[in-house]
């Protein structure tokens, strides 16, 4: 995959639909469910995993040539562990709250099959810039469907939107199966069924 | 580079010593930050359920609980601005649904009513048993009566002046919390009872 004669643009832009990571190659599916029931949670979530992923892509592609391949696997657990850490040291020192609610999938950021899958698919393959490039796609495709996601998850679910009512409870009741994990699954469900809907549309256009 | 054993070895061993070291080094760093968050929190919360409290002492207890494991009891003795005692505040815990409900817990003077409570932590289902962090559930333990001990009802209104009302639907999650309050509250009254005792003797 990934042809050399791609531009560093379609580098960032694949990632957020045609090989959008959750939507498209289905990884990360865990985190994507668990933090999804506010915006604001998708939002501090899908931030970190940017941070991560862009940080151990750099890294990895720094120390593609040096690292046995033999151990090339351990290697990229501390890498990304590292990172991750330091993003859970930070969350919890300058946004307490945030790292609150968040809990255990900040350091469960380290097992998100999406860093070690642009570490072992791309970074260890390519030069640093277009590594970075991939890295920031795929965060920001992650980042976006966390969002979307969250937001219909709380206007459904709690008829807020970042904590501000829309929808007041006088005149809707909020479906609590919404923040509840059915409501993730079938919200992400219809989610890539729009999105599957919408390229294979693009596609027979084109044809 | 090839893949021989030393190299290998060499390769991870630096990685690890390099990512644990600035692992350390930020650590360091943020500590106080991470520290000074959790004693605002703990602050924040203590006011919150001792009205009227500007300061306070914290009395540290060691008891020795069941299987005897030894632990330290922490109770905050909430001063107002002329330096008199207006209750105690101190932590209880409760096994919920999904995990432990940490909640800080306000006793009046006369150690015989709840002024208030407040859940710090928790990780129930989101729409139903985490309801037990929201005001309607929390402010039945404002003013509610420990003797001889907290009871709670399902779907009715509480009657005695000692019982609060469950969570819809939130039972588990409910009961946790009024048996983690009814078993720190013997400890802790048996603790400032004791403390009480010497001064009037």
């Amino acid at each position: 995959m990934a042809p050399s004669h791609r531009t560093l643009a379609g580098e960032i832009t694949k990632g957020l639909l045609v090989e959008n990571p959750v939507a498209r190659l289905i990884l990360g599916i865990c985190s994507s469910l668990a933090v999804t029931n506010t915006v604001i949670n998708g939002l501090a979530m899908g931030l970190a995993v940017i941070f991560v992923t862009v940080a151990s892509s750099a890294l990895v592609s720094m120390v593609r040539k040096v690292v046995p391949g033999g151990v090339r696997i351990a290697t990229y657990i501390v890498i990304i562990s590292g990172f991750v850490t330091l993003a859970d040291l930070f969350l919890r020192a300058f946004f307490p709250d945030i790292s609150k609610t968040l809990g255990p999938y900040v350091p469960l950021i380290v097992v998100n099959c999406i860093i070690m899958a642009r570490a072992e698919v791309f970074a260890a393959k390519y030069p640093v810039v277009p590594s970075i490039a991939d890295a920031i796609g795929m965060g920001a495709g992650y980042t976006w469907v966390l969002l979307a996601i969250g937001a219909v998850r709380e206007i459904l679910g709690s008829g807020t939107i970042l904590g501000y009512t829309v929808l007041s409870e006088k005149v809707f009741t909020p479906w609590t199966v919404m923040v509840l994990p059915p409501g993730a699954f079938l919200t992400l469900g219809f989610l890539i069924g729009l999105i599957n809907y919408v390229t294979m549309r693009r596609a027979r256009k084109t044809r | 580079m090839k893949n021989s054993s030393a190299a290998m070895v060499i390769v991870l061993t630096v990685t690890t010593v390099v990512v644990g070291g600035i692992l350390a080094g930020f650590f360091h760093l943020v500590y106080p930050r991470i520290e000074a968050n959790r004693i605002a929190e703990e602050k924040r919360a203590i006011f919150a359920v001792l009205q009227g409290a500007e300061k306070y002492d914290v009395i540290e207890k060691e008891i020795t609980g069941a299987k005897g494991k030894k632990e330290v009891v922490r109770i905050f003795k909430g001063l107002n601005a002329a330096g008199e005692t207006v209750g105690y505040a101190f932590i209880a815990e409760g096994p919920g649904f999904q995990g432990t409900i940490k909640m800080m817990v306000g006793l009046n003077i006369d150690l015989k009513k709840l002024t208030a409570m407040k859940v710090l932590e928790q990780v129930e289902t989101p729409g139903l048993g985490n309801k037990i962090s929201e005001a309607r559930f929390t402010d039945q333990f404002s003013g509610l009566l420990i003797e001889p001990r907290i009871e709670y009802l399902k779907n009715r209104k509480p009657e005695k002046p000692n019982e609060i009302q469950a969570v819809t639907g939130a039972t588990i999650s409910s009961k946790a919390v009024v048996n983690g309050l009814n078993g720190r509250i013997n400890i802790i009254l048996g603790i400032l009872v004791a403390e009480a005792k010497p001064k009037e003797g």
